[in-house]
């Protein structure tokens, strides 16, 4: 058993160079892409120049460097209130990809969970199970998201509850079919001849098979939980001000389009920069796993 | 087909019945009803009356049977901004969010099939990689980054397009673009996608190796082959990204549809108003998906004959 599972590492380094080797040029863009934006996010309390909520009533509205009535301490301008654009530029891409990783991981915890219970168990819990998956991929979940977050409030729990609601039903589906197909299989057979517990085979023979898909589904949900955030933020419906949410200052900084554009500009190319890269490689990891969709 | 149609309907009212059921018990369980149900400013009478009505002085249970009453009598409450019946402000903004939605399903299909048409077959030239590229962009970019750039560009720079309202012609423009980019995006490439699986088709060979001209060839023998597909994927989509989408647009272009309406009642807590929005929605997407799923059996040859399992 320990082979097998020391010998998933080295499997797994192998699996990443050849994603490598036959990614283009834009994809491995897309990763750098978002590798800095990660290193950025993590780094943001060290290399943010202000607290993103200190106001400064004397320096309002100012202008990027470069244009008229520009202070050089604020390289990207302030708002309305005085803050420091940059900064809350990088505290709301800090904030905006924290709630999507919390979001994703805890989604796939239970999707994954319930979606591997589905398929090893069978029978009812399968039933209801996919029941509840069906009930909700009928329903748009913008819908489901502006409910539950006007019942139960705005703040960044509820943000993250209702994030994570968002995707487990794309883990479980899709995890319930791999282990349907994979309990099928002899190796899972001959490991339940041996003696090993429903939960060891979960464990040692069902996960490190079930990886692949994982990773693929992650990717996926992880972009589309971004849209969803920053769309609800953009709203205002999410996390409630004055904390900075990339698509909460777009929102706000509406009213200043005509006048004021950057406070709108700044945080809109930074989402850009973000969606262009999640998606892209969310983009990647669909057509890797679907095969129809292979070069021909 | 009979056994088939009547299963997918009962599913289909089943999924009605949890949903109503889940919305029931989300807001009764959340906090105290009669702050849910009739909200604050209203005379201590009108209180005791309403409360009687909605049966909020009984048990859970006998709350849900009222609850489900409002489904036979059309008493779905009243909104605690407009005190009028929230049915009422749901219906007459129904048909603008329709006008909507029908101007970006026209432009979805103008644009993308064609579009789609091409990619497949210029898939190795710069057209397929071309059209490939914005349909990711129409994809990657968010729908309200695309509507605050348009608005930024084409109503405060040129100051050519209105930015509120549903007056004119003028102000279908930028909404219509907005809602169907992710449509556009998405449709794009399931033609495209279908169009090379049909093109790789025996029967294209045989077509062509009669000699029939080659836009004959496309669009006769693959174009019609690769509709089903197509139309199938346009009409399980569109409903759930339109909605989805009309709530961004509409809120941002003060379009007087239901996505607008659903947003301004989360922001001013109009439970009421919210409560009966979604439903409305989410019963209308269910229904037009259900009808998608019927007609596309119907249409099959296959499915219509063997009665599917």
């Amino acid at each position: 058993m320990t082979v097998a599972v020391s010998a998933s590492r080295p499997v797994l380094i192998a699996a990443l160079r050849d994603l490598w080797a036959d990614a283009t040029p834009m994809q491995r863009f897309a990763v750098g892409l978002g590798v800095s934006l990660a290193l950025l996010a993590m780094a943001t309390p060290l290399i943010a120049p202000f607290d993103p909520n200190a106001q400064s009533l004397l320096s309002r509205l100012r202008p990027p460097i470069g244009f008229d009535r520009a202070k050089p301490d604020y390289l990207l301008g302030t708002d309305e209130l005085g803050r420091d654009m940059l900064s809350r530029c990088l505290y709301g891409l800090r904030l905006t990809l924290t709630l999507a990783a919390l979001g994703s991981v805890i989604g796939l915890l239970f999707g994954g969970s319930l979606g591997v219970v589905a398929g090893v168990v069978g029978g009812r819990t399968d039933t209801v199970i996919m029941a509840a998956v069906d009930t909700q991929i009928a329903v748009p979940f913008t819908l489901i998201a502006i409910f539950l977050l006007t019942l139960l409030g705005h703040s960044i729990t509820v943000m993250v509850f209702v994030l994570a609601l968002y995707g487990w039903e794309n883990y479980a589906r899709i995890l319930r079919g791999e282990t349907r197909k994979l309990m099928r299989m002899p190796f899972i057979e001959a490991a339940r001849a041996a003696g090993a517990t429903p939960a060891r085979i979960a464990r040692r023979h069902l996960l490190p098979n079930l990886m692949s898909p994982i990773v693929v589904q992650f990717t996926l949900s992880f972009s589309n939980i971004i849209l969803l955030e920053s769309t609800l933020s953009f709203l205002g419906l999410g996390v409630q001000p004055p904390t900075a949410t990339l698509g909460a200052m777009v929102g706000a900084g509406r009213d200043y389009m005509p006048t004021q554009p950057w406070i709108v500009i700044a945080p809109a190319v930074l989402i850009l920069i973000v969606t262009f890269a999640v998606q892209t490689l969310g983009d990647w990891m669909r057509d890797r796993a679907d095969v129809r969709l292979r070069p021909r | 087909m009979a056994r088939y149609a009547a299963t997918t309907l009962l599913r289909m009212f089943m999924t009605f019945f949890v949903i109503i059921t889940m919305v029931f018990f989300a807001t009764r369980l959340s906090g105290n009803p009669i702050d849910f149900v009739i909200g604050q400013g209203i005379t201590q009478e009108d209180r005791v009356l309403l409360t009687k009505y909605y049966g909020l002085d009984g048990s859970l249970w006998t709350q849900y049977l009222s609850f489900l009453r409002a489904f036979t009598d059309g008493q779905f409450g009243l909104s605690f901004l407009e005190r009028r019946p929230v049915i009422d402000i749901v219906a007459e903004r129904i048909w603008p969010s329709t006008q909507l939605l029908l101007t970006s399903i026209a432009l979805t299909i103008l644009v993308s099939i064609p579009a789609g048409i091409l990619a497949a077959i210029y898939r190795r030239g710069w057209i397929g990689s071309t059209v490939m590229t914005v349909a990711f962009l129409g994809y990657a970019v968010p729908n309200f980054v695309l509507a605050t750039f348009m608005v930024l560009v084409f109503s405060y720079v040129l100051n050519w397009l209105p930015v509120v309202g549903n007056g004119t012609a003028l102000h279908f423009i930028m909404p219509t673009i907005t809602l169907s980019a992710a449509l556009i995006a998405a449709l794009t490439r399931f033609t495209r996608n279908a169009m090379l699986d049909v093109l790789g088709q025996d029967y294209m060979r045989t077509a062509r190796a009669k000699g029939l001209p080659e836009r004959l060839v496309i669009l006769k023998h693959g174009l019609r082959n690769a509709s089903i597909t197509v139309l199938s994927v346009l009409g399980l989509q569109v409903a759930a990204l339109a909605a989805a989408g009309s709530v961004v647009v509409e809120s941002i272009f003060a379009w007087p549809g239901i996505g607008d309406m659903l947003v301004r009642a989360a922001l001013t807590r109009d439970y009421p108003v919210l409560q009966f929005g979604v439903l409305t929605v989410a019963i209308a997407v269910i229904a037009i998906n259900t009808l998608v799923d019927l007609a596309y059996a119907w249409a099959d040859p296959r499915l219509r004959q063997a009665g599917r399992v």
